[in-house]
């Protein structure tokens, strides 16, 4: 192994593209399966609020499930063992078609969601009742309400958990490498492979880990800021 | 259903212990004692970050503020291939992949223990420390006799919730070939090749037993310690002579 840094050989050419992509793919990655897990969050928690004893035991059993079982075995599930449960035709259509990509997106946003809907869910029970029944007294309805007293003021409980759940969530793409998808600690392991830059490399992409991690972090910060303020007013 | 049992038959073996008198101990012993030993290195280390994060010299706290946020930042399996390089090459030999995966998350949930340590010393009132200080204690007799035994206290429901986040962090020991329950579950998985269901269910229902009832345990005993802190007998005794009647 080589005693200097030398970043050129993975920066440019054909790896430096590879790393790009891996990026780019990390990046689809987090955002699809964000899109699908805030989705099914609000889904749950408006399950749960439904208040009806099959609806809260079955999205009880949906958190204990994600909440309790390591995010690589579920991602493994989805790849390894859900497909053969479906018919052959599918089978064949999802392999000519990136399937590893589909089904990490699928565990990662499913997994996601279990964490976001208790977040949302604790952000609306921190607020007490007399809200609710001061603003149905004021002649608001369910709806009303919702929208300008207790959604504004839950959001601001539960954004933190939100914005640290999300950060978990771009983490957790990194899951997908185990799975075959060319996202940026696969690409990083290939380039590897190839170059043995070894301390390179890995720089390079935990720096670009650190880098959106530490956004999202920042703006989450900014964003529980406006909402403290906003709410001060 | 039937493959299920007569997997768990043929197999019980592996998945509780690997390969173990003929090998390395694998299985769902190895995920045990892999976390366990984790939590055991680990809680000492983030236990000096949290303190050096809220003590008054800034360097220390920065150095810990860094520490924690760059760990917090990366993903777990980049954390796992840097130890698989850079341990080798600190001591100058091979070590075999539970030593490296031990190293790993103990770095790793160190960050994280840190900011549970430090949540617990903040949520302390901050009168503890004073009093402390005011009776002539210095500062690290003060941290050690008054501030930590009681924070220490209030954290124990987040170290058990800390500890489950290790065990299920312990399966990226598969991506080293640390022969854990999730390895051992591979391997069942390659020689069977045609029941990934089964298999993969027996492995999913083992860790969720072990989670569950360590999530159970954590909010079991977050109740005993509210309810201590409602009703203790000293807080109790303390009221009960300020409200007496002077004689």
């Amino acid at each position: 192994m080589n005693n200097t840094l030398d970043f050129g050989v993975v920066l440019h050419g054909q790896y430096g593209a590879m790393l790009l992509s891996g990026i780019a793919l990390t990046l689809q990655l987090a955002l699809g399966s964000w899109l699908l897990a805030m989705a099914l969050a609000v889904l749950l928690v408006l399950l749960r609020l439904a208040n009806q004893r099959v609806t809260t035991a079955v999205v009880a059993v949906y958190v204990s499930y994600h909440r309790n079982v390591p995010t690589l075995i579920q991602l493994m599930i989805w790849y390894f063992a859900i497909p053969t449960l479906l018919p052959a035709s599918i089978q064949l259509w999802l392999n000519n078609f990136n399937s590893e990509f589909i089904f990490s997106l699928i565990a990662l946003g499913l997994c996601q969601a279990a964490y976001f809907s208790e977040d949302i869910r604790s952000g609306l029970r921190a607020i007490p009742d007399g809200q609710t029944e001061a603003s149905r007294a004021l002649g608001m309805g369910y709806i009303r309400s919702m929208q300008l007293v207790i959604l504004p003021q839950s959001i601001r409980n539960a954004l933190p958990a939100l914005i640290n759940h999300t950060v978990l969530l771009f983490k957790n793409t990194s899951l997908a490498m185990v799975i075959g998808v060319a996202e940026l600690t696969y690409a990083t392991r290939e380039i590897e492979n190839y170059t043995f830059r070894t301390f390179e490399v890995y720089l390079l992409s935990s720096a670009a880990y650190l880098a959106c991690s530490l956004l999202l972090m920042g703006v989450g910060a900014i964003l529980a800021q406006r909402y403290q303020r906003a709410l001060a007013r | 259903m039937l493959d299920f049992f007569s997997i768990i038959q043929q197999n019980w073996l592996l998945f509780l212990v690997g390969q173990y008198p003929n090998g390395p101990l694998g299985g769902i012993a190895c995920t045990l004692l892999l976390s366990l030993l984790a939590m055991l290195f680990a809680i000492p280390v983030g236990l000096l970050l949290g303190m050096a994060r809220v003590s008054p010299w800034r360097w220390l706290s920065y150095f810990a503020a860094a520490w924690v946020y760059v760990l917090r930042g990366i993903p777990l399996v980049m954390v796992v291939f840097w130890t698989y390089f850079c341990v080798p090459l600190l001591l100058g030999r091979n070590v075999d992949g539970f030593t490296t995966m031990l190293c790993t998350l103990v770095v790793y949930e160190s960050a994280y223990i840190a900011e549970i340590v430090r949540a617990g010393i903040q949520a302390l009132p901050s009168g503890q420390y004073e009093a402390a200080r005011a009776m002539g204690m210095s500062y690290l007799k003060a941290f050690r006799l008054i501030v930590l035994p009681q924070a220490l206290y209030n954290m124990l429901p987040s170290m058990i919730s800390q500890l489950v986040s290790i065990i299920k962090d312990s399966t990226l020991g598969y991506v080293i070939n640390v022969q854990e329950l999730t390895f051992a579950a591979n391997q069942v998985n390659n020689q069977l090749l045609t029941k990934p269901f089964a298999v993969f269910a027996i492995v999913a229902l083992s860790y969720y037993i072990i989670c569950f009832s360590l999530t159970w345990l954590a909010s079991h005993v977050e109740q005993r310690i509210a309810r201590k802190r409602l009703n203790s007998p000293s807080a109790g005794a303390a009221k009960a002579a300020l409200l007496a009647p002077k004689p």
